[in-house]
């Protein structure tokens, strides 16, 4: 009987989850073998892949200082995009929920704030250029006010401009999620709390944080995990001057490296999965459906 | 306890609820927030206001400020110019896509969900895999997709390959946002449910589903949003047919001219029309519900 119960619970969940298997198995996890694969081949020079088993591309990878310094640009532009996306994200979800007395203007507020991320990256990234170009606006005020005798380069095409895209497109992954786990923080817990003598500190500390905790691993999840393998952002707001892992992997690809291209392409995969392993090992995410 | 005494406790109760209005409720940190907020949304809106002012330029306009002219020179120029390549074509296949998109990730998202929520032997590896599907470099995915279509002598096209590609990005993201909406869900409504002598059917239809309503929107305009923009994973696989973000990014690479920014306030208007939809969808529901529930 406890037999037959189990069964049942495993059919229906395979029933449930037949979609999603049917849909990662021919984009997923067939073409990341194929990589896989590919990166233990040699290639001809030429283009041509030759089907001989080889460690050389990971041997190449791991001794290059190159692979080193990408991974830590990369690594670099993913930290500082993470802590300010997770600063405003935390913030206005905050805003939102807890200091926007009327739910429907709070949701009108928060898709306010996603409408801009309905309109194309590429015309996001563009739109700084009149804001943070040498004749931008920022420039101009700046050459106005006296503060500066000379345009400052350092606004677009640097690193300061790959963050602030980042940023500006990021955010809403770390709102979403935290909003969500947020609305669900019952309303009299914290009134209750401040009744009890907590400070508005004591009650972000001890009741808001730990309890959207999942909101903030899903958010970092995904700030992460598009940061670590974008390289559209890095190409066009750094001006070419700064090179990314999956810019590295563009490039490989068109000189036809095929199998070191290959070979950085696992790695990434790998220590983006890695990362993220870490941060469902410090929420676990799917603890929170039973 | 005689009424005046009643009368009395409740007054101080509900002076001290005013006193905590006053004070407490919009205090110093609801500023600094609010300030806060305001800055997001300049610094979010901003930039792009900035291009849709400058796309009203007239023929002499470039692409920084001071504005030349007024005119719809560029929203012309942006249908008529055969250098701007199939904006409007584009434009038709991309907005397919992504309502292709968002229906299968909110119904796939939704069956996930639900199957996640109860231990069955292999979900783990099924979970990592999605885990996987979410990490792996757009690019890389794209181009082994493309490979393998083109091994087994398909012909990839928007609708199909890019399809399933957008999917393998957009279904980690809603499952994982349906995983934060199900917690919100007690499993005691459920059994409740069944108690009362609900098939396992009704339960997901009249209890489950309304329940979980606001959340599923949440999805859908994840996936919308994901597939709508998408670049990395359909760069390889949409075939002879571009859609938006890489009618885009060709256009980048050869036109310079506010042409551009008038895109942007096209794309713009068109997402503030989808999302008062939405807004009032979300309403209706809302409505319905506090009407069922008045009625009960």
């Amino acid at each position: 009987m406890a037999l037959s119960a189990r069964m049942k619970r495993n059919v229906t969940g395979w029933a449930l989850i037949l979609p999603l298997v049917l849909i990662l198995i021919p984009f997923f996890v067939l073409p990341i073998i194929g990589v896989a694969v590919t990166s233990f081949l040699e290639s001809d020079g030429f283009g041509g892949i030759i089907p001989n088993f080889t460690w050389d591309n990971y041997l190449t990878l791991f001794s290059s200082d190159l692979t080193f310094n990408l991974y830590w640009s990369t690594v670099k532009f993913t930290f500082f995009t993470w802590v300010f996306s997770l600063f405003f994200g935390f913030w206005v979800a905050y805003f939102l929920v807890f200091h926007v007395r009327n739910q429907l203007f709070a949701l009108g507020l928060f898709l306010l704030c996603t409408v801009p991320f309905w309109t194309s990256n590429i015309i996001r990234m563009i739109s700084w250029i009149p804001l943070l170009g040498k004749e931008g606006l920022i420039n101009s005020a700046l050459l106005a006010a006296g503060i500066i005798d000379q345009p400052l380069e350092v606004l677009l095409f640097s690193s300061l401009a790959v963050v602030i895209a980042y940023v500006h497109q990021l955010t809403i992954f770390m709102i979403v999620p935290i909003f969500n786990s947020m609305a669900r923080i019952d309303k009299r817990l914290v009134e209750a709390a401040v009744d009890a003598g907590a400070s508005k500190f004591d009650v972000v500390r001890l009741i808001v944080l730990p309890m959207c905790k999942s909101g903030i691993a899903l958010g970092s999840i995904f700030v992460v995990s598009i940061v670590m393998g974008d390289f559209f952002v890095v190409k066009v707001m750094s001006g070419g001057g700064t090179a990314s892992v999956v810019g590295a992997f563009y490039e490989d690809i068109g000189v036809l490296q095929y199998p070191s291209a290959a070979a950085s392409a696992i790695l990434l995969t790998v220590i983006v999965f890695l990362m993220v392993v870490a941060i469902l090992r410090t929420v676990d995410v799917r603890k929170e459906l039973s | 306890m005689s009424a005046t005494d009643n009368a009395l406790a409740e007054q101080a109760v509900r002076g001290r609820a005013a006193g905590r209005r006053r004070t407490g409720g919009r205090s110093w940190t609801f500023y600094v927030l609010l300030a806060l907020f305001i800055f997001y949304v300049i610094a979010l809106y901003g930039p792009m206001i900035c291009i849709y002012i400058l796309s009203f330029q007239d023929v002499r306009g470039g692409l920084v400020f001071p504005m030349k002219g007024f005119s719809l020179h560029w929203f012309v120029d942006l249908f008529t110019q055969v250098r701007t390549g199939d904006v409007k074509g584009s434009f038709d296949r991309s907005f397919k896509l992504a309502i292709i998109v968002t229906i299968l990730t909110v119904v796939i998202s939704f069956m996930s969900g639900l199957a996640f929520r109860k231990r069955f032997r292999g979900d783990t590896i099924v979970f990592y895999l999605m885990i996987g599907s979410l990490v792996a470099p757009g690019l890389v995915l794209g181009i082994g997709i493309g490979l393998i279509w083109s091994y087994l002598g398909l012909e990839a096209s928007w609708y199909t390959s890019a399809l399933g590609a957008q999917l393998s990005w957009t279904l980690p993201f809603g499952i994982l946002v349906m995983f934060a909406v199900m917690s919100r869900f007690q499993n005691a409504w459920e059994e409740a449910a069944r108690d009362l002598g609900a098939s396992p059917m009704q339960t997901i239809r009249l209890v489950v589903l309304p329940i979980i309503a606001p959340g599923l929107i949440a999805v859908a305009l994840f996936g919308f949003t994901l597939s709508y923009d998408e670049f990395a994973r359909t760069l390889q696989t949409a075939g002879s047919l571009n859609t938006l973000p890489l009618e885009i990014w060709s256009m980048t690479l050869n036109v310079t001219s506010p042409s551009l920014y008038s895109l942007g306030t096209v794309t713009t208007i068109i997402s503030f029309v989808i999302i008062g939809v939405s807004l009032g969808a979300i309403y209706l529901i809302q409505k319905r519900r506090a009407a069922r529930v008045a009625n009960d």
